[in-house]
């Protein structure tokens, strides 16, 4: 973790969650409380070195009193609060999320405890229907306010061909559950480059760069801060993606060597994904003190010299 | 950015609303000291809220906003253009497209439905070919569109004219619409304002002194100041000031007036909160973003008696000590959004707004916002985020508007009814106010009775009235046809069946009955409309008008509406009851994960539609 200087001592608040008596600094959230007591809590579009901004719903718990349920992710706990984190309304809010994810976008390549989730809310997809071809209408071109009416027989999905238009990563929308992290990392809560926002709306909505036109004519600078924190295979180096094509991408034969960065004096630390002894992905620990998580297009993808065996022109 | 060059014309709109830019780093000729000036951080943050502005300057005058013209705002306002684009992409009336000068959009929503709104989009199909066309032949395409607010004289149209030789941009209502009403519309450029009325009778037991909220419609001229203040204007403001701000919000509370948007929460709590928030500036917004299906109410109040909005408002912000106030309207309210800005600036010249208003020393003045094409930018926290000139995504909550609202600041808003009732509660005071209508619903409220009915309109009615009231009071159902259903609060509400005609239209009573009065919209069904079909109207235009920001309301909305297609094709996967077994399911995870009203009541009315039986199995077999 990182280090933390010595705050000012925040007052406790004493809640209960699922019955328990949990006191907490003031400004915790509930999903920080949970995890202080134990109480595994879905999340997606959450993570700690953004913003929360509570899209997902997947970390929905029931607070009495309050007429929805709120996302634990951003509420903050008050004192007093009662807190369900396993009622048949969480269930079913839990369970109702991860079906629509399921039924509309490929979560393949999502974190295995995803799986886990669905497992244990009993989500099943399928009872939204098979999954509809996509219609050829392109999603890129979609016009807010207006779709084309289906029969129903099928379930819309966000299938769409993958993005590929640069040498350092590909972005594969049909993976893509709209957690809004890669536009948070990619604004103001890392990069500050802004290449990328969510463009269009309701079930049209999609990330998009202006006029959806591709990366290297937008403001992209590649530092892959959007890869990072993609939890579903969206967002991928493109040789992780041409290796997947080819079926040679096998987790069990790669070794992860910790590094740090040549290029400059900032020490950013480098997590090499090594197969076949090749680099054929670079990540840096979100916890990491200096990186947060974050590199620059220099430590994220400057790593071919590493391997170019052969001396050119 | 990419493509595209800025065109002079495009300049030239968005400098009209801007002024010309004053370096080369916002997008003018390069000064010698460019280089040693630093623009950026706050100031160019702060010129964020002029995004919509200047993306319907230039929507206006070229019909489309081209990749050249939004680089050309994005240089201005200093704006990353992929956000930008998040923005224009987000609203239905801007265009990323080319398309035609003329666009007509025809309302093809659910009271429209049952004024022929289908045979007039297949007169337009036959006329200017498909929807959406690029009007290759007369420079006119149309395209189907959400409810317009017109709803008690569908079916209707909207028309918007880019700049044409020489000729001013222009858009106009046209309802009730006719392909010759359009086609004489477009002949004739932009049309006049249409006269004052006539509303249909709007009586109370045949009483008109009766009426409140209504006494000036129809008999004040909206364009004279002088007119209002004959009809009683400016009284209440006059009143606020004897009372200062605290005798205000006390009056309020003795009123018992409750916000007429839809959640029915007390008025007087959020001034109060407003007006104790140490924390400076704080802002007065009025919303009148109506776009619920089948409510119209506030568009009459803006359009006919716009004076009374801008002296509520001003009460509003003397009351909770702000010294601005926005005024939100629809984009498909061009007529209300000029009548609106007219009225501010008469009251401006009359020193009723300004730095001193009616000389007692204290400054306000009013903005109009006008909106782009998104329901749920009537949505109070999507509201702010669109009157900063960012997409329309409601915010959660906590915190309140009271606490942070418009840019962060605390902020006081209620919907334009609600603002005209505070007129109602200084003008008879708190306690006689809080004698009208029930204990539970003090005053009177509007009603938008659309549909199948003698006389749509906007009916004012003491709070206690019955559902038969209001319907005798239009003249019953259209043609002595039996009743099926009434739609009570819009898409957001729920149907009633005809054993309920004796329900009480109040807060409590509709309550009980499990109802909600919403906006106040009562859309009368008879026997021989096809209710699968606006249920699917319904589900559709959820859909549509989702932001995509929280996946139980983006993908639940979807959901939905392919279910209600199986039932209605035919093609219901298992049993109709495992369906709807489904459909409660989507419903209870949007009703109770969604992020604001919008989703939390997608599900209301179809799921109310389920339980009276109104929604029909389609032939074809797989129902049950």
């Amino acid at each position: 973790m990182s280090v933390r200087f010595a705050d000012l001592p925040r007052r406790l608040v004493s809640l209960t969650i699922d019955g328990r008596a949990v006191r907490v600094p003031e400004g915790t959230t509930l999903l920080e409380a949970c995890r202080q007591e134990g109480i595994d809590t879905p999340t997606l579009c959450y993570v700690e070195t953004l913003t929360p901004v509570n899209v997902c719903r997947v970390c929905v718990v029931e607070v009495e009193g309050a007429r929805a349920l709120v996302p634990a992710c951003s509420r903050r706990a008050e004192a007093g609060m009662v807190v369900h984190t396993d009622s048949e309304r969480v269930r079913l809010s839990r369970r109702m999320v991860l079906e629509l994810l399921a039924s509309s976008v490929d979560l393949s390549l999502a974190a295995p405890e995803v799986r886990a989730w669905m497992q244990r809310y009993g989500a099943d997809a399928s009872r939204m229907g098979p999954a509809a071809a996509p219609d050829g209408h392109h999603r890129d071109q979609a016009h807010p306010g207006h779709h084309r009416v289906g029969d129903g027989a099928r379930a819309e999905t966000v299938a769409q061909p993958v993005k590929v238009d640069n040498e350092n990563y590909v972005r594969d929308y049909s993976r893509c559950i709209l957690c809004y992290k890669c536009v948070g990392a990619c604004g103001t809560d890392a990069q500050n480059t802004f290449a990328i926002a969510v463009a269009g709306r309701g079930f049209e909505a999609r990330i998009s760069t202006e006029h959806a036109v591709p990366l290297p004519d937008s403001a992209c600078v590649y530092c892959g801060n959007c890869i990072a924190v993609c939890p579903t295979g969206a967002l991928m180096f493109r040789s992780e993606h041409e290796m997947r094509q080819a079926g040679t991408w096998d987790e069990s034969r790669q070794t992860v060597t910790t590094t740090i960065c040549p290029y400059c004096g900032v020490g950013c630390n480098l997590e090499l994904h090594v197969q076949d002894n090749t680099i054929v992905k670079v990540t840096s620990p979100l916890d990491h003190d200096v990186t947060r998580g974050n590199l620059c297009v220099k430590g994220r993808f400057g790593f071919e010299f590493v391997q170019r065996r052969t001396r050119e022109g | 950015m990419a493509s595209g060059r800025t065109t002079a014309a495009e300049r030239a709109a968005v400098d009209a609303v801007l002024g010309p830019p004053s370096s080369g780093w916002t997008g003018g000729g390069r000064d010698r000291l460019d280089g040693h000036v630093a623009f950026g951080g706050r100031s160019a943050r702060e010129r964020r809220r002029w995004l919509l502005p200047a993306l319907h300057a230039v929507q206006d005058r070229l019909g489309w906003i081209s990749p050249g013209a939004l680089d050309y705002i994005c240089t201005r306002l200093t704006i990353p253009p992929a956000e930008a684009y998040a923005v224009v992409s987000f609203y239905a009336l801007f265009a990323t497209e080319p398309q035609a000068p003329v666009v007509v959009h025809l309302c093809d929503d659910i009271a429209c439905r049952c004024q022929g709104a289908e045979a007039l989009c297949a007169a337009a199909e036959a006329r200017f070919g498909p929807a959406g066309g690029t009007g290759a032949g007369d420079g006119i395409t149309w395209v189907r569109s959400p409810c317009l607010g017109q709803c008690e004289r569908g079916p209707a149209a909207l028309i918007q004219s880019a700049a044409q030789a020489g000729a001013a941009p222009w858009s106009a209502a046209v309802a009730p619409a006719t392909l010759e009403g359009i086609a004489a519309g477009l002949a004739a450029g932009a049309p006049g304002p249409p006269p004052v009325g006539p509303l249909p009778p709007q009586a109370v037991d045949g009483a008109t002194d009766r009426l409140r909220l209504l006494r000036r419609t129809g008999r004040v001229d909206p364009g004279q100041l002088d007119s209002y203040r004959a009809h009683g204007g400016y009284q209440a403001l006059r009143r606020a000031i004897e009372l200062g701000p605290q005798g205000v919000i006390q009056e309020l509370k003795a009123s018992g007036l409750v916000g007429r948007g839809g959640a029915a929460f007390p008025t007087a709590v959020k001034w109060e909160a407003v007006a104790a928030n140490p924390v400076r500036p704080h802002y007065a917004v009025c919303n009148g973003d109506e776009s619920e299906p089948g409510t119209f109410k506030d568009r009459v109040l803006m359009e006919q008696d716009p004076f009374a909005v801008v002296e509520a408002l001003t009460i509003m912000g003397f009351a909770c000590g702000a010294e601005q106030g926005h005024c939100y309207v629809r984009g498909e309210y061009p007529l209300a959004i000029a009548r609106l800005r007219h009225a501010i600036d008469r009251a401006r010249d009359r020193g009723l707004l300004g730095s001193d208003v009616m000389g007692h020393g204290f400054r306000f003045d009013i903005e109009v916002h006008r909106g782009a094409g998104a329901y749920i930018a009537g949505e109070e926290t999507a509201l702010f985020n669109s009157a900063e000139g960012k997409r329309a995504e409601p915010r959660n909550k906590p915190p309140f508007p009271a606490q942070a609202g418009l840019f962060g600041q605390p902020t006081v808003i209620n919907n334009v009814e609600t603002l005209l009732n505070v007129l109602e509660v200084l003008e008879q005071g708190g306690a006689a106010y809080a004698a009208t209508g029930t204990p539970g619903s003090a005053g009177t409220r509007l009603f938008c009775v659309s549909g199948c009915v003698d006389r749509p309109g906007l009916y004012e009615f003491e709070f206690g009235a019955t559902l038969r009231q209001v319907l005798d009071a239009a003249g019953g159902v259209r043609a002595g046809r039996p009743l099926r259903t009434v739609l009570l609060g819009g898409a957001a509400g729920s149907f009633v069946g005809p054993d309920q005609l004796d329900l009480p239209l109040t807060f409590e009573g509709a309550r009980a009955a499990g109802a909600t009065l919403g906006s106040g919209v009562v859309m009368v069904f008879d026997d021989g409309v096809d209710l699968t079909d606006i249920v699917r109207r319904i589900a559709r235009f959820f859909r549509d008008e989702s932001c995509g920001q929280c996946v139980p309301c983006r993908v639940g909305t979807v959901r939905q509406e392919e279910l209600l297609t199986r039932i209605a094709t035919g093609r219901a996967r298992g049993s109709t009851a495992d369906e709807l077994a489904l459909l409660t399911d989507l419903g209870a995870a949007m009703r109770d994960a969604s992020i604001c009203g919008l989703g939390q009541t997608a599900s209301t009315a179809v799921e109310s539609a389920a339980r009276l039986g109104l929604i029909a199995t389609g032939g074809g077999g797989g129902g049950s």
